[in-house]
């Protein structure tokens, strides 16, 4: 029930994303959804991609420091709240959420999100007892075009 | 012309100093063969008794002592008097967190002090002067070193200590100090300070400045000299000789007199440690021919200079020393306090962390800022913000506890940082020194 996410440490020097992008690009990996964080110094650059565990040796060979990290992936009622109710579910469970980042999917009125939190299990089980549908990596491809 | 502390001294003729040197050398190469069991062995394995001893010159059969045989011997292994005759002990920052710590009995102060009270008169301090010591008190030489050196001249202390900014500036204005004793780099935050605050320097009472404790260039003491509206005085020494004192200059300003009736001064080739004709650039070597706590023989500085025996237009006959213009280890010296890049290192291992480093060390508003630039790891890597705010907060806590010195920590990619084949260049000093 839980999404890979690609999470690779960048400084903050011009064209360091362009660098890392093409790196990907030249192995055709499909990045599906992206977020960065950033701050003075430095950036998380945190992506979703089709092949992670191959894509995260393509960035560690080029000697980047990069991670993969667990995520949940949740699928929404694409309209006013929608987001609002599932972070009401977590909140009322007492889990923080650490980072977030939404994705409008192919999928007429439907919206994915992705959601960091500290305990992956305990969300898991709120949410699903809450009646929110979770992503698997493949959902998340199997749209495309669709 | 200035005045003289000790004429008899400062002016003495070479024949006598050599004979004075001479006859405190064979005492001293006596009592660390008698009281230091770790210069008696060093004699023993070099073949050499006390008896070898017949004069100043004879020092060059003597073996050398370096840093690391302080810290090998921590805290009181090389003291040469039992504990009733020791009176002072102070120390200073060391590698992987152990300080050198140093000891002095009733006698090595007075001629500690003595080294600053010259200095003091040489800058044109008299018993009449307010002299304002603005370096810091507690186990740095600095403030003590210059305050008993003031009160053994005869002049009024007033022992600010360092920081509070705006305290020192009232103190200029309100108690009229005559001389100011601080870093460089302090002085020159006084300085920032007295022109915001919209106060005319020329119009204190303040003259003359002895400035200390870390490398200064020559425009920075043009720089001091306008900021302050005085005559900026270089003074020089360190806690294992004594502290603050060891050399001083005069009004000539062309090297600094080096009180070698209690400290015997060697330029040696770093390398071979064959000794350096007098004008040839070399690592500065001392020998604490008066000093009963704690002798050191030969004493390597790594402060790269060179020393001239001839007369200086001042009068004094004291051999002099060029400013150093480098050290022949890697040490650096950061607002005053000494920090060798292997300490950052140790630091950087002890986190779990890769050693690919480098130390950059710039002058922000006339202080020395130090900045670490380590490369990402593995190890330390997250993916949240709060994770890696974590690790710089780590880092930073440990260097200072470390290096007792604050410092910036900047994480890059790794392999961003130079690789190096042979000996690594770990430092980028922006200074200007």
């Amino acid at each position: 029930m839980l999404i890979k996410q690609l999470s690779i440490f960048v400084e903050n020097k011009a064209g360091r994303l362009a660098d890392i992008t093409s790196i990907l690009a030249r192995k055709n990996v499909d990045i599906r959804a992206l977020s960065i964080a950033d701050t003075t110094d430095y950036g998380i650059l945190r992506l979703i991609v089709n092949e992670p565990e191959e894509a995260a040796v393509l960035i560690r060979e080029e000697g980047l420091t990069v991670s993969l990290t667990d995520v949940l992936g949740i699928s929404i009622p694409d309209e006013p709240g929608g987001f609002s109710s599932a972070l009401r579910v977590l909140a009322d469970a007492g889990i923080g959420v650490e980072y977030a980042y939404a994705f409008i999917t192919p999928k007429k009125g439907k919206a994915f999100v992705i959601i960091r939190v500290a305990d992956n299990d305990a969300a898991v089980k709120v949410l699903t007892d809450s009646g929110i549908q979770l992503l698997e990596q493949e959902d998340i491809f199997s749209y495309n075009g669709s | 012309m200035g005045e003289y502390f000790n004429k008899g001294i400062e002016a003495a003729s070479r024949d006598y100093l050599k004979a004075l040197q001479s006859a405190k050398l064979i005492k001293m190469v006596q009592s660390c063969y008698e009281n230091v069991p770790f210069y008696k062995r060093l004699l023993d394995e070099k073949g050499i008794e006390p008896g070898d001893i017949h004069s100043i010159d004879d020092i060059v059969k003597l073996p050398f002592t370096v840093k690391q045989d302080l810290r090998d011997n921590y805290p009181y292994g090389l003291f040469a008097v039992p504990k009733e005759k020791l009176v002072r002990i102070h120390a200073s920052s060391g590698t992987t967190g152990k300080q050198t710590v140093v000891g002095y009995t009733q006698a090595d102060l007075d001629h500690w002090s003595e080294g600053c009270a010259r200095a003091l008169t040489a800058a044109g301090a008299t018993k009449s002067d307010f002299v304002h010591v603005a370096y810091g008190y507690g186990l740095f030489t600095g403030g003590l070193g210059l305050h008993y050196g003031a009160e053994k001249l005869g002049a009024i202390v007033i022992p600010a200590s360092s920081g509070n900014t705006a305290r020192q500036v009232q103190i200029l204005e309100d108690f009229g100090s005559n001389i100011i004793c601080c870093t460089p780099s302090y002085a020159l935050v006084i300085g920032e300070k007295l022109k915001s605050a919209g106060i005319d320097p020329a119009g204190l009472p303040l003259r003359a400045g002895i400035f200390g404790a870390e490398p200064w260039s020559d425009n920075m003491r043009l720089e001091i000299e306008k900021t302050l509206a005085i005559k900026a005085y270089d003074i020089y020494g360190l806690s294992e000789i004594a502290g603050p004192g060891v050399a001083y200059e005069c009004s000539e300003q062309n090297g600094l007199h080096i009180c070698e009736d209690h400290y015997y001064p060697e330029i040696v080739d770093p390398d071979t440690l064959e000794p350096l004709p007098d004008g040839t650039f070399g690592e500065l070597v001392f020998t604490c021919i008066g000093k009963e706590a704690l002798p050191l023989i030969r004493y390597r500085t790594r402060d790269i200079t060179a020393i001239t025996r001839e007369k200086c237009a001042c009068g004094r006959t004291l051999v002099r020393m060029s400013k150093p213009k480098g050290r022949s280890d890697d040490m650096l010296i950061i607002r005053g306090v000494n920090v060798f890049p292997s300490q950052v290192e140790h630091v950087i291992l002890s986190l779990g962390m890769e050693p690919n480093y480098q130390i950059v060390v710039d002058k922000e508003k006339n202080l020395d800022v130090m900045t670490v630039r380590v490369e990402m790891s593995d190890a330390v890597f997250s993916d949240e913000v709060r994770g890696i705010e974590d690790t710089q907060r780590k880092l930073c806590a440990a260097l200072q506890e470390t290096l007792g010195l604050s410092a910036k920590v900047h994480l890059v990619e790794p392999r961003s940082l130079p690789r190096f084949e042979g000996k690594a260049v770990r430092v980028i000093d922006n200074r200007n020194i």
